[in-house]
């Protein structure tokens, strides 16, 4: 009879625990902020210094905050065809078989490789590319650390999308193809309307991913303090950020690394939960 | 009458060319997006089946000056991973002790109890986890090991950090396993007399462990090949070394100290492909599981 009270207990202890975790990494961001809070106040967002310079020092996170999104949005719109190819080819054109099994195991390791090992080919292989083709002097920068990170983001984007659109209804297909439609007729005007918000909300997870890619952007963007120019000009993200500059970091530069990792926290929250409220709208 | 055939011929063939070209365009693009795999093996295997030997299993990774020496006389760098493979062992394998049994049993609460209020929250804040950036979990494990706890850098707070980062996974393998297993299965042991615990730890645990061990191999995965929290974290060493309280390396640190030094460049390829290799087994490995053993009823 005991024995049975502590095992409900610890099924409640465990979820009270995940709640207090939670809650923790939450309330241990915004008190590791407020010092930096306290000094630049809202300013923190908009302003675009950061100047560790001892007795001058400055910190904004707007460079940062544009350099993420403008890397990872980038990076969606390059991985769009290729994901939407994958989600049509997997969902639709080639439910079974051999070769829609090779690509989908293909796709699961391109998931497994580890950011740093992307980030080691961007370097060593497509730098020199980008380089050659004149893009940027030294083939760092935002568009060098979208096109991998575009890659990186092909499992997420593309492995929701082949589920909603194997799951359209048979019955709609086949009244269209009786019509006289078209494979392409029934992408567009039944698949893509039926699946169309699924689709869209595995992109939202994918960028949700795409803004808290640390390594291959680290390694590839070219690491600069300053508000990008364009989408060939060298830049920074708030994960890169705080990889390159928590380890020595003290004081106002810490706490101000700290709310950069909170700005972090909360934008991919929200990105993320937008992208839930649309699954979840489907599904009911 | 015969021009507006030929007009509508025109038009379907017109229609019949789009759709084909469609068609093309959609194979074409697909498989063009499983190239980039193929690159990257091939530049791993190709720049580091040289240095992967016996000694680069048992001796730890060089230091500057001896790679260099060997460099200039075009051998192969002495020294191996040894530190990094014991270092992830330990920090993975430390959060794995963390987060498997939390996240087993968490997943068992929110299974048997799919539409309580308190579990929609536990769900909800589980998704979230899920999403929280690596390098996120590694302020955390910074702020929360790093400085009161080990009072410097330690593989302790890195286990912590990629513990969190693995949880979301294994709670929701064993939601999903444990929800397909039916209730007549439940219903018949606790008909029998069998204590409530029991029935979940003896009966329905075991059916649906293919699905977990799964959800727990795709945890670890994921986490072993994770570069950003470490770095805030368990920092890397020289040597081996056990102690958890201490500066751990990890083989993703030292894929990270080689691309910064010049001199070992060239064992960054080795160390890539043995890390790649180690976390491809462990996706087919679960793969192969989650086949073998589907929980059928």
């Amino acid at each position: 009879m005991n024995s049975e009270k502590i095992f409900r207990y610890l099924l409640i202890g465990s979820g009270v625990l995940i709640v207090f975790i939670a809650l923790g990494i939450i309330a241990t961001l915004f008190v590791g902020a407020i010092p930096s809070f306290k000094e630049f106040g809202f300013g923190f967002i908009y302003s675009s210094d950061w100047n560790p310079t001892q007795g001058r020092e400055s910190y904004g996170a707007l460079p940062f905050i544009i350099g993420t999104l403008v890397t990872s949005i980038l990076a969606l719109l390059i991985t769009f065809p290729f994901a939407f190819s994958i989600s049509l080819f997997l969902g639709e054109y080639f439910k079974n078989g051999k070769l829609p099994s090779f690509l989908r195991s293909v796709i699961d390791l391109l998931a497994g490789i580890p950011s740093v090992v992307y980030g080691l080919w961007g370097f060593y292989a497509l730098r020199p590319i980008i380089t050659d083709l004149g893009l940027n002097a030294q083939g760092f920068g935002i568009f060098t650390s979208s096109i991998v990170l575009a890659i990186m983001i092909i499992p997420y984007a593309s492995s929701l999308g082949s589920e909603v659109i194997s799951m359209v209804p048979g019955s709609l297909k086949e009244a269209a193809y009786s019509l006289g439609a078209t494979r392409f007729e029934v992408v567009k005007t039944v698949i893509i309307p039926n699946a169309g918000s699924g689709i869209f909300a595995g992109y939202i997870l994918a960028l949700g991913r795409a803004i808290g890619e640390t390594m291959a952007v680290t390694m590839l963007i070219g690491n600069s303090n300053r508000i990008p120019t364009g989408i060939f000009d060298l830049g920074n993200t708030m994960a890169s950020l705080i990889a390159n500059q928590f380890g020595e970091a003290e004081g106002l530069k810490y706490t101000s690394l700290v709310e950069i990792g909170l700005l972090l926290f909360i934008i991919t929250g929200v990105v993320n939960y937008i992208g839930k409220l649309i699954m979840k709208k489907l599904s009911a | 009458m015969n021009t507006s055939t030929q007009i509508s011929k025109a038009k379907i063939n017109r229609r019949l060319l789009k759709d084909k070209l469609f068609t093309y365009a959609i194979i074409f693009l697909a498989f063009l997006s499983s190239v980039p795999l193929f690159l990257i093996l091939f530049e791993l295997i190709k720049k580091g089946y040289r240095q992967i030997n016996i000694s680069f299993f048992y001796k730890v990774a060089p230091d500057t000056m001896e790679a260099m020496v060997a460099v200039k006389n075009n051998e192969i760098i002495p020294g191996g991973i040894a530190n990094g493979i014991v270092g992830t062992l330990i920090i993975v394998g430390m959060a794995s002790l963390i987060a498997i049994p939390l996240g087993i049993i968490c997943g068992m609460y929110l299974a048997e109890n799919s539409k309580g209020k308190f579990a929609g929250v536990v769900r909800f804040i589980v998704d979230m986890l899920q999403g929280v950036p690596s390098i996120v979990l590694g302020v955390i494990g910074y702020i929360w090991v790093v400085k009161p706890i080990t009072g410097g850098f330690s593989g302790l707070a890195g286990s912590v950090a990629l513990s969190i980062m693995m949880l979301p996974s294994i709670v929701r393998s064993t939601e999903e396993t444990l929800k397909m297993i039916p209730d007549t299965l439940k219903e018949a042991a606790l008909s029998l007399g069998v204590p409530y615990h029991k029935t979940m730890l003896r009966v329905i645990l075991p059916s649906g462990i293919s699905g977990i061990l799964t959800g727990v191999i795709l945890g670890i995965s994921r986490i072993a090949g994770e570069t950003a929290p470490l770095m805030l974290t368990a920092l890397g060493s020289a040597a081996i070394s056990t102690d958890i309280t201490k500066p751990s390396s990890a083989i993703p640190l030292l894929v990270w100290e080689f691309y910064n030094d010049p001199n070992l460049v060239n064992m960054i390829w080795s160390a890539s492909l043995f890390l790649l290799i180690l976390i491809l087994i462990l996706n087919l490995s679960a793969k192969a599981i989650a086949k073998k053993w589907k929980v059928q009823y």
